[in-house]
């Protein structure tokens, strides 16, 4: 029914030869190496960011600093955490993405639960309908257009609302749904409950895996998007975090002080390590929960890819 | 997912819609007609269906009407590539101008510059970091000890979760000439380089960050395709004198086709889709002739410069090729090997 977690499953093949040759043991050796290096290289860009924001700003203009801090100090984290525009941008991420993600759940629940409907009249249109935008879709202008004409601009609406369906994770919903068993269903509308009773008291209660996997996929999508609010956002105290950072790489990069003007910050500041503190502090939630979750991530890719 | 199309460009593997790979039609078959939850396969007629499943009718009405909203309203909105356009008006444009924006790009230098961007960013994407993770996939499915192949997994599935501009902020770092890749070549005595503003280092800077971004969790769809190989044809082909090499070249890869096919189609219909939100944020126009690609392209015309109309049409020019692709490209793999999405 719910596919095999690869974290915990075995190896596929790891335990068919008798005995290993020569050649593969060389073989193993080298791979296992080679892992390892391609796992540092994954790692190096945290570690350097971590370092350089820990770092003396004249070391890190000298090129002193790689992995490891130089002229240990936390005076750029004091100065981004008095920043009041950077926790007003703080605080809308985290606004977006509650309201972003419990719009998102409960239009794709509902729709996943009917579309795994064997039964129901119309299904193959349903699906249709969602099926087809993953293969065509409107297009950047259009939809500027129809926000633009919907009045959401600068308003939270434009941020939250047009994400609401993602239709790989409405198709992985279905699956899960479709390979429930559909005895306890049958024994609810015997005893009486209607359509609705058996959504809310018995798929939702035994459906809390496939949710909180669903919670998780659109969290990220929210926490992490930044275009939407470049697009149809122009006022500064509601964007969320992850444009306030676009608008200093912006500035660092451009060599303008777009940057340092948005964060109500002196350029000569914003010129040592405030990108790398300000990206730090933006992903340190992912961090501190990604270790507890990834399996759900994992699960929940192959739940929908899988047949059970 | 998104609001706009190229979004989804960044994110080229997805789920496979399992839906369009087995359309699922369960044979139920059940005469019970009074108790709903029963499955059937016979069409009952509207008028019955919408009596019996009214309630499930009213759940998909939100979603429909999102839909209907947000994904088709726009898909029509196509039609201002043909209309003119007032910013205020009507979203479908107020009066009818036939062919003119479309032989306005045609004839555009710009725009055919732009399309080979695109087409070199995407087959350098295609050609290089779509395998990439089947080689890693493999890799991992030699290692026997759960606990360092966990760790990492753990770790090469990392950057998947960063947001775009996290990561076009770490390119950024690591490439500014203090940075470490500047380290490096100052330590072997060369000149450092100003890697963003150099046109002709965007292309490997676009590809190295999307090996670095996507390859990770690109392997857990081929991870999961291992696992459902058949152990007899191992052993099998034990008997039959093969080894590892062997074993992985005639056993482990024709079990995992099925799936690169499906993954190539759908990276074959987002192929001109490519990262533009990581294009728009590392690029500039010391780097246009490289980097500048059909999405930023239009999104310049048509946001910065107000020309909602040209732009919309190459967008549908963009959107159409996308869909052509994909049905090419299934088509191809159907008569070729035998697997299709549907």
């Amino acid at each position: 029914m719910v596919t095999k977690d690869i974290l915990s499953a075995p190896t596929t093949h790891g335990a068919v030869g008798p005995r290993d040759s020569r050649g593969y043991r060389v073989f193993t050796r080298v791979n296992l190496t080679l892992l390892v290096l391609i796992s540092l290289m994954m790692l190096y860009p945290f570690v350097t960011i971590v370092a350089q924001s820990l770092s003396d700003p004249a070391a890190i203009r000298a090129g002193m600093v790689s992995f490891w801090p130089v002229g240990f100090n936390t005076d750029t984290y004091s100065a981004v955490a008095q920043n009041s525009m950077f926790w007003t941008n703080y605080r809308n991420t985290v606004v977006y993405t509650v309201v972003g993600t419990t719009i998102a759940m409960i239009l794709t629940t509902t729709f996943a639960y009917v579309i795994a409907k064997p039964h129901l009249r119309g299904r193959g249109l349903l699906v249709g309908i969602a099926v087809f935008t993953m293969f065509f879709n409107g297009g950047l202008i259009p939809n500027y257009v129809l926000i633009s004409s919907l009045g959401m601009t600068n308003t939270m609406w434009a941020i939250v609302l047009p994400g609401a369906i993602n239709v790989f994770n409405l198709l992985i919903m279905k699956s899960f749904f479709e390979n429930q068993p559909q005895e306890l269903e049958e024994a609810a509308a015997i005893d009486g409950l209607g359509w609705f009773g058996i959504f809310g008291r018995i798929v939702l209660p035994l459906s809390k895996a496939v949710i909180a996997t669903m919670i998780l996929f659109y969290s990220v999508f929210f926490w992490n998007d930044w275009f939407a609010a470049f697009l149809y956002l122009d006022r500064q105290e509601l964007f969320p975090v992850t444009l306030y950072i676009r608008n200093l790489i912006a500035g660092a990069s451009s060599a303008t002080s777009e940057g340092a003007a948005l964060s109500g910050m002196s350029t000569e500041l914003l010129s040592a390590n405030i990108r790398e503190v300000t990206i730090i502090l933006t992903i340190i939630p992912i961090l501190c929960v990604y270790p507890f979750v990834q399996r759900y991530f994992v699960s929940g890719i192959m739940l929908g890819s899988v047949k059970g | 997912m998104s609001v706009i199309p190229a979004r989804g460009g960044g994110e080229k593997v997805g789920v496979v819609p399992s839906s369009a790979v087995a359309p699922a039609s369960p044979p139920g078959a059940g005469p019970g007609q009074q108790i709903a939850v029963r499955r059937r396969s016979a069409k009952v007629p509207w008028r019955t269906a919408l009596r019996r499943d009214w309630p499930l009718y009213a759940m998909a009405l939100l979603p429909v009407v999102f839909l209907l909203i947000f994904r088709y309203v726009p898909m029509l909105g196509n039609v201002i590539a043909f209309r003119r356009f007032r910013p205020g008006g009507s979203i479908f444009g107020d009066e009818w101008v036939g062919l003119r924006y479309i032989d306005m790009f045609i004839a555009d230098p710009t725009f055919w510059q732009v399309f080979w961007n695109t087409a070199i960013l995407g087959g350098l994407s295609l050609v290089i970091v779509f395998p990439l993770p089947i080689v890693l996939a493999l890799m991992l499915n030699e290692v026997r000890k759960r606990a360092f192949k966990r760790t990492i997994q753990s770790i090469t599935y990392l950057p998947h979760f960063l947001s775009i501009v996290i990561v076009a902020g770490m390119v950024m770092q690591l490439l500014s000439l203090e940075g470490t890749v500047n380290q490096i070549i100052g330590a072997f005595g060369g000149e450092p380089i100003a890697f963003l503003q150099r046109a002709e280092w965007f292309r490997t800077i676009y590809v190295t960050s999307e090996i670095w971004q996507t390859v990770g969790w690109g392997t857990i769809l081929y991870l999961a395709a291992l696992t459902t190989i058949d152990q007899q044809l191992y052993e099998a082909a034990v008997i039959d004198g093969a080894n590892r090499w062997r074993q992985t070249w005639h056993v482990t890869l024709p079990g995992i086709r099925p799936m690169m096919v499906t993954l190539l189609i759908l990276n074959v219909g987002t192929f001109l889709n490519v990262g533009f939100e990581k294009v728009l944020l590392l690029y500039n126009p010391l780097t246009y002739a490289t980097a500048d690609v059909i999405s930023t392209y239009l999104y310049r015309v048509g946001l910065v410069a107000n020309n909602f109309s040209y732009a919309a049409a190459i967008g549908l020019f963009q959107a159409i090729i996308g869909l052509v692709m994909v049905l090419g490209a299934n088509l191809v793999a159907r008569r070729l090997v035998g697997t299709s999405l549907w």
